[in-house]
């Protein structure tokens, strides 16, 4: 298994335990960020393991990550047609398990999650109706999830938002819902780049182990590339499911 | 071969920022006597054969589950459509 490290900091020698760790990173037709979510995966110390959308094998993974892209062209509603392939199947069962398998979502991702009805809510196009690509800066709202636990309560992170059908609604109950029982998992600061609800810009379910968000975090880990062409901010999410994986809870 | 119809808006308290912009283009054209706009889908599933109740409550049942998204979309017209 090749590695492909960071250009700063020391990852070369992950512990045992996190360099066992076995994260899926799912494509379907259309994805397009699936390299990079793994690179981030490889970046954190796990192992990356393929999911193809139209097999049914989880291969034991002790995650998964499905991101970004345009899957199916984005045809009839974005996510609508990927939520049914056989491997979402799978993921959504393993999801609801006792097991709680830690599923993060990222952009298309997070569009899949909520058609499949993991997350409440849904995307429509931005209110500006343009395509956005811009470093942006997201407060972290709930630290307690498998994959926000690295991070403080209220800590502002710059990753990467890309995304033309990223204005996050839901009615007023779920928004209510969602801010009362500390679901939002991520606002945007500064502005609302696309008229999201309440500014939100990431949600996970009630267990704390499914969450999406539209910006991208596997598109800031790694110095020289990330936003600023310096931030590493996104490298936490996945350092935090490994945290997760091994029972240290925050 | 008959086809059945299905029409698909985005519910009405959902912002239709896709509308909005056809709106704001109408008065350009010189079409001045339009409030608003709202932009649905339409689907025209086609059937081989003679459109039963069983083949249209799977219409209906697919409409609900595939071609709309309840927490965003309603179903407003579901007809058979003879050629």
């Amino acid at each position: 298994m090749s590695t492909e490290l960071p250009l700063i900091g020391d990852y070369s020698t992950p512990t045992a335990e996190l360099s066992g760790a076995r994260i899926g990173v799912v494509t379907f037709p259309g994805t397009l960020d699936d390299r990079d979510a793994a690179r981030a995966v490889r970046a954190a110390g796990a192992q990356a393991v393929s999911l193809w959308h139209a097999d049914t094998d989880l291969q034991d993974v002790d995650a998964v990550v499905i991101p970004g892209g345009f899957s199916y062209g984005d045809y009839l509603r974005a996510g609508a047609i990927s939520r049914f392939a056989p491997m979402m199947g799978k993921i959504v069962d393993a999801a609801n398990s006792d097991a709680k398998l830690p599923v993060l979502g990222i952009c298309n991702g997070f569009q899949i999650l909520t058609e499949a009805h993991l997350l409440p809510g849904s995307m429509i196009k931005n209110d500006h109706l343009k395509f956005i690509c811009r470093d942006q800066v997201l407060r972290v709202e709930n630290n307690q999830t498998a994959w926000t636990n690295g991070y403080e309560a209220g800590q502002e992170i710059t990753i990467v938002l890309k995304n033309q059908d990223g204005q996050y609604v839901a009615d007023e109950k779920t928004l209510d819902m969602l801010q009362g029982e500390g679901r939002v998992a991520f606002s945007y600061v500064g502005w609302n780049p696309n008229g999201s609800r309440r500014s939100i810009a990431g949600i996970t379910n009630e267990a704390g182990n499914v969450v999406g968000l539209m910006p991208h975090p596997e598109h800031a880990i790694e110095a020289g590339f990330g936003p600023d062409h310096r931030g590493t901010d996104g490298l936490t999410f996945f350092t935090s499911v490994l945290t997760h994986l091994v029972g240290g809870k925050k | 071969m008959p086809r059945i119809v299905v029409d698909v808006m985005l519910k009405p308290e959902i912002l239709d920022p896709q509308g909005k912009a056809i709106a704001g283009a109408l008065p350009r054209l010189g079409f001045n006597s339009f409030e608003a706009v709202r932009q649905g889908k339409r689907f025209e599933l086609t059937v081989d054969g003679e459109v039963t109740d069983a083949i249209l409550a799977q219409a209906r049942e697919a409409a609900e589950t595939l071609l709309s998204n309840p927490v965003i979309e309603d179903v407003v017209n579901v007809e058979v459509v003879a050629d």
